[in-house]
């Protein structure tokens, strides 16, 4: 997919976000995201990785600072449908992120909010489905999914979209390995720029060029 | 927990069309709600029992429900034929009871079960993401019909949070007493399953904001209506014209 902008997908300048405890987590942070480039986050529990993912999707509102996506600038609730439309983000826990009764509605709810066709829309779910190894699961009630098919579902919702770039949050984190193969090799094949938040080091080799660490309200690329 | 056990069928109730089952189930329950004495109420009982038979639900499942709303009514039976004016039929005591009152709590219950019988035959064979969709078409308000089918979605995913916190009391050897630790423990539960749960809500949002959530539910599949549907639809507005008629 080609785009109109220069090189950068995300950029943050100057970020500062206080938790409503009044507990700082970013502290005049700085990072960004450029097309093709395959990034990890990692740091302690609590260091803010989420709320950084929530920042760029337009979740979360900073303190002050500045969000650049695609190009522009990003304040206010109206600039960030685009930013949804192109970015996807995958969530921690997938029964936050699977709310249609079937894989199928589920898959199919964001392309129809994108605005699809009821035609390109099954198109677009059978063919999601047989990407990433989902193929019969269209009819299956996602909640009484294992947890590992959740979290393939899940994806499955957010590729459906589409987006130029994934913002994966904790992806395999509880997912044994046959899953776990099966999310790197999709992320390998079809995704080309990401961002992943991961305890696991091992993994991260595996899948990323670059990897910053954030701790104490700052980012660092080791 | 299993909230749509009726709605895996095949039967006749199964394809009816959700809009149909809506448009005819509302008066149909309203004419039964207002209908006095005992014949009107018998025979209504009588139709639903003869669409729960076309429906081919489970019998055993449906007197588990049927238990469930006659419990309730037991308490009418006890209160009622004792507080209502009337011939007296025989006495415990000072307190006479009549039989106008117990034919009065008679047809509260030939109505009651004559009520739920047709609700599960007609609206519980459908799924409940296809009777919000119906709701939709017949131009429900919107956030109604979303606060209808959230509540539905997520009662299992709240009961589920509560087993999880029921078994790590459980775990740690407690056991219900008649006590403060317990009220205390058991305070402790719901206020920690609401507090989970509006988090939740709050992160169901934010997922569907990032999926181009803007106040509207997509629908993949349409209805259509069938020639059953119409004619469903004439017995239906036939029987209720009837009790019209007959009411007045």
């Amino acid at each position: 997919m080609t785009t109109s902008h220069m090189g950068n997908i995300v950029e943050i300048k100057n970020l500062n976000f206080s938790y409503q405890n009044g507990r700082k987590v970013l502290d005049d942070l700085s990072f960004s995201l450029n097309k093709g480039e395959r990034v990890g986050i990692t740091g302690p529990n609590g260091a803010g990785k989420t709320t950084l993912f929530h920042l760029v999707m337009g979740l979360l509102y900073p303190d002050s600072g500045e969000i650049r996506v695609f190009g522009k600038p990003r304040n206010y609730e109206k600039d960030f449908s685009e930013v949804r439309k192109k970015i996807g983000l995958l969530f921690q826990d997938s029964d936050d992120q699977l709310f249609s009764p079937t894989v199928e509605e589920d898959i199919a709810f964001g392309p129809l909010n994108l605005g699809k066709s009821h035609e390109e829309t099954k198109a677009i779910v059978r063919y999601t489905c047989e990407q990433l190894g989902l193929k019969g699961y269209e009819k299956k009630i996602t909640h009484r999914l294992s947890g590992g098919e959740k979290r393939l579902v899940a994806l499955a919702t957010v590729v459906a979209m589409q987006p130029e770039c994934f913002l994966l949050d904790e992806p395999v984190t509880g997912l044994d390995e046959t899953t776990t193969e099966r999310f790197l090799k999709y992320l390998k094949e079809h995704a080309d720029t990401y961002a992943i938040i991961t305890h696991d080091r091992e993994f991260l080799k595996d899948t990323v060029d670059k990897i910053y660490v954030l701790k104490n309200s700052k980012i660092t690329a080791i | 927990m299993h909230l749509e056990e009726f709605a895996e069928g095949n039967s006749f109730f199964h394809r009816l069309d959700p809009r149909v089952k809506f448009i005819t189930v509302i008066p149909y329950i309203f004419v039964i709600a207002v209908m006095q004495g005992t014949k009107g109420p018998f025979s209504a009982l009588m139709i639903s029992l003869l669409m729960v038979v076309f429906s081919r639900i489970s019998f055993k499942k449906l007197i588990g429900r049927l238990i469930v709303v006659n419990t309730f009514i037991l308490i009418l039976w006890i209160f009622i034929p004792f507080s209502y004016p009337g011939d007296t039929v025989f006495h415990i005591g000072f307190l006479k009871a009549t039989l106008e009152g117990f034919l009065y709590v008679l047809s509260i219950t030939l109505k009651a079960n004559a009520i739920v019988l047709a609700t599960i035959a007609i609206l519980g064979t459908s799924e409940v993401f296809y009777l919000a969709h119906a709701l939709v078409h017949l131009k429900m308000p919107d956030k109604l019909v979303h606060l209808f089918f959230f509540f539905y979605r997520y009662i299992s995913v709240l009961h589920e949070e509560f087993t999880r916190l029921k078994k790590a009391m459980t775990i740690r050897y407690f056991r219900p007493k008649t006590d403060m630790h317990t009220y205390r423990t058991y305070a402790y539960l719901i206020g920690m399953l609401l507090v989970r749960s509006y988090e939740r809500s709050q992160r169901i949002y934010k997922a569907m904001l990032c999926r181009g959530f803007n106040g509207m539910f997509p629908v993949t599949d349409h209805f259509h209506l069938h020639k059953y549907d119409i004619m469903f639809g004439i017995v239906m507005f036939t029987i209720i014209f009837i009790y019209i008629l007959i009411l007045l």
